[in-house]
């Protein structure tokens, strides 16, 4: 699900800018354009910036290897991980290579074969989110996308490592949670996190995607408003303005707060952490049971 | 993911009390002879939807099936408001018109003889989507499954994730396939039968993880929309993209069954499970 976020001058006014509330006083809207915001730190920054010893690891065995998601060994102050992570790029050609960090079935294909691998190394995995969505091509469909997705994301219900899940920039539906079910969800204060992106959502339920501020309002895509909904564990601060205009601050704190959290994960045995896992999930969502009135 | 809201149901006509227009092959069939016929083209074998009452009658030995969580609602809880009101209206307007109160419905019975779990969607209820209360249905029937020890069966039919959930809705997608992964480890037999549409985070979940997939013939299962996949490779796809049949030359359902034959199919898979 490809985005146009360069229509902005185009949109309407369509009343949003009343709703600032929340998110330092900025719309929901203006936290969409900061996510995709193209000086916005992406997974080689952070790569660059926190991480040491990276030992990239290539294909999904079947197929191909996915340039849209990378991963391998890391350390991150000496802790010993799997990192995981979409991966766009930084400028146009390099967006063209990486697909604009939209994966294949290849990419999550990959992906899971390297959190296997952490489980067999028994070291902890650290998936970084930033995509659009999965692609939607034709020979994605063709080699399975939604089954690439639901693989994943049953099996990392059985990973017998810790597994914490960042979400840095775009958290694009299906294509995110491929990657994204960790035992701890962190997410950038400016990232996203949707169930479809809000031109795709307001093209659907107002037909006419210039309506896109006010689905995103009506989304919820926050990080402020994912915490409310228990969707979400933390929210890691950047500047205000966007991670981009404080890159190493950003990034500080990323690591410090992924650090945190292996450290919290750690001291759990495989029982607790599958048993807390399990019932994290199975409480996602907010439903009326109308026996209990 | 929630691409395919605007995919057909049954296209209501003024005749539509004496005729059915099937969607494949245009004709014209007498509504007595549709429903007889299981809701299945007699002309082209066109699978229609089904309401989960009739699914329901179709599979279970008689007064078999007891139907559970029926007490789990959807709830407003964005306070989504979109061109046509808010969300809350919407699902209320449905349950009145469908007469169900989600777009799945739950409970265990028996298949020719075999005591299953089964959730069973229906399009009719918000396009069949996956919502939070969906998710925890589904889950909860994964968990009748699981506590009981019996095969889990569920039926697709859906669009996908309910946008006017936001990420709650995608949530569900880990939701249940965690009561999958549960079924997986205590090696409990999982069937995903997926009949038109199944679509988005349903195919990109529950829907795609059974340890048989049976499609019904010619149901459209994907995960991106056909339209959103023209616009971006700028090309117009092949006919049979996305189609059942597509799908078992890829490689991602077992096989393609009729309607009238699922009964017996499922309960001759499940002959050979031997624990
Ligand atoms: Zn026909």
């Amino acid at each position: 699900m490809s985005h146009k976020s360069e229509n902005i001058s185009k949109v309407k006014n369509t009343g949003e800018a009343k709703t600032k509330k929340a998110n330092n006083g900025l719309t929901a809207w203006e936290i969409v354009k900061i996510s995709r915001h193209s000086g916005r730190p992406v997974f080689q920054d952070y790569l660059k910036l926190i991480f040491e010893n990276f030992i990239p690891l290539h294909g999904d065995r079947y197929f191909a290897d996915d340039p849209a998601i990378v991963g391998g060994f890391a350390e991150l102050e000496g802790n010993k991980i799997m990192l995981v992570g979409h991966y766009k790029g930084k400028n146009t050609e390099e967006n063209i290579e990486r697909n604009f960090g939209m994966a294949k079935p290849e990419g999550y294909r990959k992906a899971l074969r390297l959190m296997r691998l952490a489980e067999r190394f028994n070291i902890p995995i650290v998936t970084i989110i930033d995509t659009p969505g999965a692609f939607p091509g034709m020979e994605a469909e063709e080699r399975g996308q939604a089954e690439s997705i639901a693989k994943n994301i049953t099996e990392m219900a059985k990973i017998e490592v810790p597994i914490i899940s960042v979400v840095i920039g775009e958290g694009g539906s299906g294509g995110a949670l491929g990657i994204g079910v960790g035992d701890k969800i962190l997410m950038l204060s400016r990232a996203i996190y949707s169930v479809i992106s809000p031109e795709g959502c307001a093209s659907i339920l107002w037909r006419d995607a210039s309506y896109a501020p006010d689905a995103a309002k009506a989304l919820n895509l926050t990080a402020d408003a994912l915490l409310k909904l228990d969707v979400i564990d933390e929210i890691i601060e950047e500047p205000a303005e966007g991670a981009h205009t404080g890159v190493h601050k950003t990034a500080e704190n990323v690591k410090n707060s992924i650090i945190k959290n292996l450290n919290l994960l750690g001291n759990l045995d495989v029982e607790e952490l599958l048993k807390n896992r399990s019932s994290k999930y199975s409480n996602m969502g907010k439903y009326n049971d109308i026996n209990k009135g | 993911m929630a691409w395919f809201k605007k995919v057909d149901t049954e296209k209501k006509t003024p005749r539509k009390t004496l005729w059915v227009k099937c969607k494949k092959c245009q004709s014209h069939i007498f509504a007595k002879e549709w429903a007889e016929n299981l809701n299945v083209c007699p002309n082209c074998n066109f699978h229609g939807n089904i309401s989960s009452a009739d699914r329901i009658k179709l599979l279970f030995d008689k007064n078999s099936f007891s139907e559970l969580y029926s007490n789990i609602e959807p709830v407003d809880s964005l306070k989504f408001v979109d061109l046509k009101g808010p969300y809350k209206d919407k699902f209320e307007a449905n349950k009145k018109k469908s007469g169900i109160s989600e777009a799945v419905i739950t409970g265990h019975g028996k298949i020719n003889g075999i005591h299953v779990s089964a959730a069973l969607m229906d399009f009719r209820y918000l396009g069949g989507s996956l919502g939070s209360a969906t998710g925890e249905k589904i889950l909860r029937a994964a968990n009748y499954a699981y506590e009981n020890n019996i095969p889990y069966i569920v039926f697709s039919e859906s669009g996908g994730a309910r946008m006017q959930e936001g990420v709650l809705s995608l949530m569900q997608m880990a939701k249940t396939c965690n009561g999958i992964a549960r079924l997986n480890k205590k090696n409990i037999p999982y069937i995903s039968v997926l009949a038109n549409p199944t679509t988005g985070g349903v195919t990109a979940s529950y829907a795609m993880m059974g340890d048989i997939n049976i499609a019904e013939p010619f149901s459209v299962i994907g995960f991106a929309g056909r339209r959103v996949i023209e616009q971006t490779i700028g090309e117009k796809l092949p006919d049979d993209f996305q189609t059942a049949e597509y799908l078992l030359k890829h490689g991602f359902v077992d096989s393609i069954v009729n309607r009238k034959d699922l009964k017996d199919y499922i309960s001759n898979v499940l002959s050979f499970y031997n624990r």
